[in-house]
C-alpha cells in the first residue's frame, strides 16, 4: 500500500476548502446546512481535502487537468436581484411549450420560474423546501453518486443548497417539455451549484431539457450535477444544451439510473465554455432497458470540452447506444472517455460506444479513450473512436455546383453532427438544437 | 486549404511564366482569323491553348489546345487515361491539379484563377464520371443551396421555395428522380444510372452555359440513354456550349456533336465531324499510338 502524497494544495484549492469549512460553520450555527445536506456536504468537504481538485494524474481526469486551469474560485453567487432575474430570462434557451424554470449563478429565480406551468403529475420542489418540510426524497441526494471520488461531483456535494426536486407520479404522460434553464448573466466573477434530483415514477413519460447559458467574457464557474432515477417502465427524453459563455468553466455531472424496462434517450449539446466537462454515470438496475446517450461537440478558439461516460450493466438483456461527435477548429481540444463494464451477471448486454471526430485545423486535437471491461461471457459489445478532416472529394463535388468552401463545409458538418441529433425523437427540440448549431456554424463561416 | 492556396499560387506562377517565355504579344493575336464582327457574334466561348496539368509529379496534359465556340457540342472520345476526366478537372477547379503552363479562357475570362465556385457562379458545369455520395446532405437542400449559391455570386436574387420546388417538379420526373430520391442524402443509395440522371437533373436546374459531360452514357441503359440525351439537347442553346466525353457513339446518336476530338497522351490529336466517330468506332485508336508519344 502506498499512501498517496498530496501535492501543495494550490490557491483555489485553499480557497475553495475555506469557503466549504466557512460554509458549513455558518450553516451550522444558523441551523441552515442540517440533515442530510449537512452530513454530505460535510463529508464532501473531508473528501476534497484529501483529494483537492481532480488533476492528470488521476486516470479519470488525465486530459483534463482541473488542478492546473483553476487558478482561482470566484466568491458564491448571491441571490439574484430582479434586474438580474430579467437579464437572465431574456438570455435562458427559449424552447417553444414548455416549462421554464430558472436558475440565476446558480440560485433559483423562484419569480421567473414557471412552476404554475409544470404538467399535470409533475411537481419541482426547492431543495431548501424540502429540507424545511424533511421531505423523503431527499434522500435521493447522492444515493447515485459513484464508489471513487469525482472531485466535480465532490464540490457540488460540498456546495448543495440550491437546486430542486422534481417528480413525476406513475403513470404520467408529462404533456409538455420541462425546462431547467441555468444562466449566468452580466456582472461580477460568480461560483454557482445546483442540483437537481429527478425522480420518474413507474410507466411515466418526461422530457426534460436542461441548458446552461451565459454571459461571454465574465469568468464564472458552474458545477451542475443531476440524480435521475428512471423507474420501471417509464421513458424519459434528455435534451442538455451546454452554451456557457466564452469564458467560463462548466462542470456537469448527470448520474443515471434505470429501472426495468425503463427507456432513457439523452442528448447533448456542447458549444460553449473555456474549459468544460460532462461526467456521465449510468447504472442498469432492472433487466430490458434501453439506454442511448449521444451527443455533439462543436468547439472553437482554445476551448476544451471533455465527455467522460461510465456506462455499468450491473443486470442481464440492457442496451445502451452511446454515439458522441465532435467538430474540432482552431487550437481547440476535445476529450472522449468512455467506460463500458459488463458485469458477470449482466448477460445478454448489447452495448454499442462510437466517438467521431472533425479536426477542421492542424492546431486542434481530440483525445479518445474508449474502453470495456466484460465479465460476462454472451454479450455483444463494441466501441470505436475516428477521428477525421472534411472529405476533400466531397468539398469539391458541392464546390463544383456553386457553393463557396465556408458554406460547403457547412453543409458537410451540418451533415456529420445530423447523424447524432436525429436520435433526439421530439422534433421541435430537434429544431432547437439544429438552430443553436447552425448559429454556431454560421459565426465559423462569417 | 493550404494545398489549395498552394495550387492557386503555382498556377498563377505558371502562366506569367508562360506568357513571358512565349514572348506573346496581346490577347488578340490569339484570335483565330475572320471578320472582327462576325467573331463578336460568335465569340469562342472556351479556348485553351498548350495547357500542361500535372498531378503529383505526373503530367497529365501535355500542351492541349482546344476551342469551343459558342453554340457548339463537341465531343471527346480518347483511350482510357488518355486525360479526358483530367482536362474536365482542370476546367471545374479540382484543387488536386497544378497547371504549368497554358492558358484556359470562358468567355474571355482566365477561368484558371478562379475558384471552383466562381467557375460555377460563371456557367461552368461539370457532370462527374464518378458522382459522389454526401450521406447527410439530402438532395433537395442541395440542390437549392446550389442554385442560390450561384444565383447570389451572380447578383441575382434567391428562388423561393415554392418555386424552387415547381422547377424540380417539373424537371425531376422525366429524369426519373423521385420524390424519394431527392430527399435521400446526394446521391446515396443511388444505382449508377440514377446518379448520372441526377446529374442532369443538377445540370437542368442550373442552366450552365459551358456542360462537361465526363462519360454520362456509362451506366446508363439504353431507355435512359435516350432521357439524358433529351435532357442534354433541351439545353442546346446558342449562348451554351457542350463538351461531351463518350467512349460510344451511341450517345452521339442521340447527341450529335459539331465536332469530334481524339485525345491521346494528354493532347488533341485530331479534330473532325460527327463521322470521326464511327471512323474510330470501326479503328479504334490503334493509328494514334505513335504520333501523339
Ligand atoms: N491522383 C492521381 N495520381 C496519379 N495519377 C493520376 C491520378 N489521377 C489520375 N491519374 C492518371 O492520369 C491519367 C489520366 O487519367 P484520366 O482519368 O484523366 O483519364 P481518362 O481519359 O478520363 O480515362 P477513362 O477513359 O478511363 O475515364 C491516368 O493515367 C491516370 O492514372
Ligand atoms: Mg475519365
Amino acid at each position: 500500500m502506498t499512501i498517496p502524497v498530496r501535492p501543495a494544495r494550490t490557491p483555489a484549492e485553499d480557497a475553495i476548502a475555506a469557503t466549504l469549512q466557512a460554509r458549513l460553520a455558518v450553516a451550522a450555527g444558523q441551523g441552515g446546512l442540517e440533515g442530510r445536506l449537512g452530513e454530505l456536504s460535510a463529508d464532501a468537504l473531508e473528501a476534497f481535502r484529501a483529494h483537492g481538485l481532480p488533476n492528470r494524474r488521476v486516470e479519470e481526469w488525465k486530459y483534463t487537468d482541473l488542478r492546473a486551469a483553476v487558478r482561482d474560485f470566484p466568491p458564491l453567487a448571491g441571490t439574484p436581484g430582479p434586474a438580474q432575474e430579467a437579464e437572465a430570462a431574456a438570455l435562458a434557451l427559449d424552447v417553444p411549450h414548455a416549462a421554464r424554470l430558472l436558475f440565476v449563478s446558480g440560485a433559483l429565480a423562484r419569480g421567473a420560474s414557471d412552476f404554475a406551468g409544470l404538467p399535470a403529475g409533475v411537481s419541482a420542489l426547492p431543495l431548501d423546501a424540502a429540507t424545511a418540510s424533511n421531505n423523503p426524497l431527499l434522500d435521493r441526494i447522492g444515493s447515485l453518486q459513484p464508489d471513487r471520488y469525482d472531485g466535480a461531483l465532490a464540490l457540488n456535494t460540498g456546495f448543495l443548497g440550491e437546486g430542486l426536486v422534481v417528480t413525476v407520479e406513475a403513470g404520467i404522460k408529462a404533456a409538455k417539455p420541462v425546462h431547467l434553464a441555468h444562466v449566468f448573466p452580466a456582472g461580477e466573477a460568480v461560483a454557482g451549484f445546483t442540483r437537481t434530483v429527478v425522480v420518474v415514477g413507474e410507466g411515466a413519460e418526461l422530457t426534460l431539457v436542461e441548458s446552461f447559458t451565459g454571459r461571454e467574457g465574465v469568468a464564472y464557474q458552474a458545477n451542475h450535477a443531476m440524480e435521475l432515477v428512471v423507474g420501471d417502465g417509464a421513458t424519459v427524453n434528455l435534451v442538455r444544451l451546454q452554451e456557457e459563455g466564452a469564458a467560463a468553466l462548466h462542470l456537469g455531472t448527470l448520474m443515471v439510473e434505470l429501472g426495468r424496462a425503463a427507456k432513457l434517450n439523452v442528448f447533448s449539446l456542447v458549444q460553449g465554455a473555456a474549459l468544460s466537462r460532462h461526467s456521465v454515470y449510468g447504472r442498469f438496475q432492472g433487466t430490458g432497458t434501453n439506454l442511448g446517450v449521444r451527443g455533439a461537440t462543436l468547439l472553437k478558439g482554445r476551448q476544451h470540452a471533455d465527455t467522460s461516460m461510465f456506462i455499468d450493466h450491473a443486470v442481464a438483456g440492457c442496451e445502451s447506444r452511446e454515439l458522441f461527435k465532435t467538430v474540432l477548429s482552431d487550437e481547440s481540444h476535445g476529450v472522449f472517455q468512455g467506460k463500458i463494464v459488463v458485469r458477470r451477471d449482466a448477460q445478454k448486454t448489447d452495448g454499442r460506444m462510437m466517438s467521431q471526430s472533425l479536426l477542421l485545423s492542424d492546431n486542434a486535437e481530440m483525445d479518445n479513450k474508449p474502453e470495456l471491461e466484460i465479465f460476462a461471457d454472451d454479450v455483444q459489445c463494441g466501441h470505436g473512436a475516428t477521428v477525421g478532416t472534411l472529405d476533400d472529394k466531397m468539398l469539391f463535388y458541392l464546390r463544383s455546383r456553386g457553393l463557396p468552401l465556408k458554406e460547403a463545409e457547412r453543409l458537410l458538418i451540418q451533415a456529420f453532427v445530423g447523424e447524432a441529433v436525429e436520435f433526439v425523437e421530439d422534433e421541435a427540440l430537434r429544431e432547437v438544437l439544429i438552430a443553436r448549431m447552425v448559429a454556431w456554424l454560421e459565426k465559423r463561416a462569417a | 486549404m493550404r494545398q489549395r492556396h498552394g495550387v492557386d499560387a503555382r498556377h498563377k506562377a505558371g502562366h506569367d511564366g508562360f506568357q513571358n517565355d512565349a514572348g506573346l504579344g496581346p490577347a488578340a493575336l490569339t484570335f483565330p482569323p475572320g471578320p472582327a464582327v462576325a467573331h463578336q457574334r460568335t465569340p469562342h466561348m472556351l479556348e485553351i491553348k498548350n495547357l500542361h496539368a500535372r498531378i503529383g509529379d505526373n503530367e497529365i496534359l501535355k500542351g492541349l489546345d482546344l476551342t469551343i465556340p459558342a453554340g457548339e457540342v463537341h465531343a471527346i472520345m480518347g483511350p482510357n487515361g488518355s486525360g479526358k476526366s483530367t482536362l474536365s478537372y482542370v476546367l471545374s477547379g479540382k484543387p488536386d491539379y497544378e497547371v504549368t503552363e497554358g492558358t484556359a479562357t470562358f468567355n474571355g475570362q482566365d477561368i484558371l484563377a478562379l475558384a471552383p465556385e466562381e467557375r460555377a457562379a460563371a456557367g461552368v458545369f461539370l457532370a462527374f464520371q464518378y458522382p459522389i455520395e454526401i450521406p447527410g446532405v439530402a438532395n433537395m437542400q442541395f440542390l437549392r443551396a446550389a442554385m442560390n449559391a450561384q444565383k447570389k455570386a451572380r447578383g441575382e436574387e434567391e428562388i423561393s421555395t415554392p418555386d424552387f420546388l415547381k422547377l424540380v417538379r417539373a424537371k425531376a420526373p422525366d429524369l426519373g428522380i423521385t420524390q424519394d430520391m431527392l430527399r435521400r442524402g446526394v446521391n446515396v443509395g443511388f444505382s449508377g444510372g440514377e446518379k448520372k440522371r441526377n446529374e442532369i437533373l443538377q445540370m437542368a436546374l442550373l442552366e450552365p452555359k459551358l456542360c462537361i459531360l465526363d462519360e454520362t452514357d456509362s451506366g446508363l441503359d439504353i431507355d435512359a440513354l435516350k432521357v439524358v440525351a433529351q435532357g442534354v439537347n433541351a439545353l442546346r442553346a446558342p449562348d451554351r456550349a457542350m463538351l461531351v466525353i463518350t467512349h460510344y457513339q451511341r450517345l452521339l446518336d442521340h447527341i450529335v456533336p459539331d465536332v469530334v476530338h481524339v485525345m491521346h497522351k494528354g493532347r488533341i490529336v485530331r479534330s473532325g465531324g460527327a463521322e470521326l466517330a464511327l471512323e474510330l468506332e470501326e479503328s479504334g485508336y490503334a493509328a494514334y499510338g505513335q504520333d501523339a508519344a
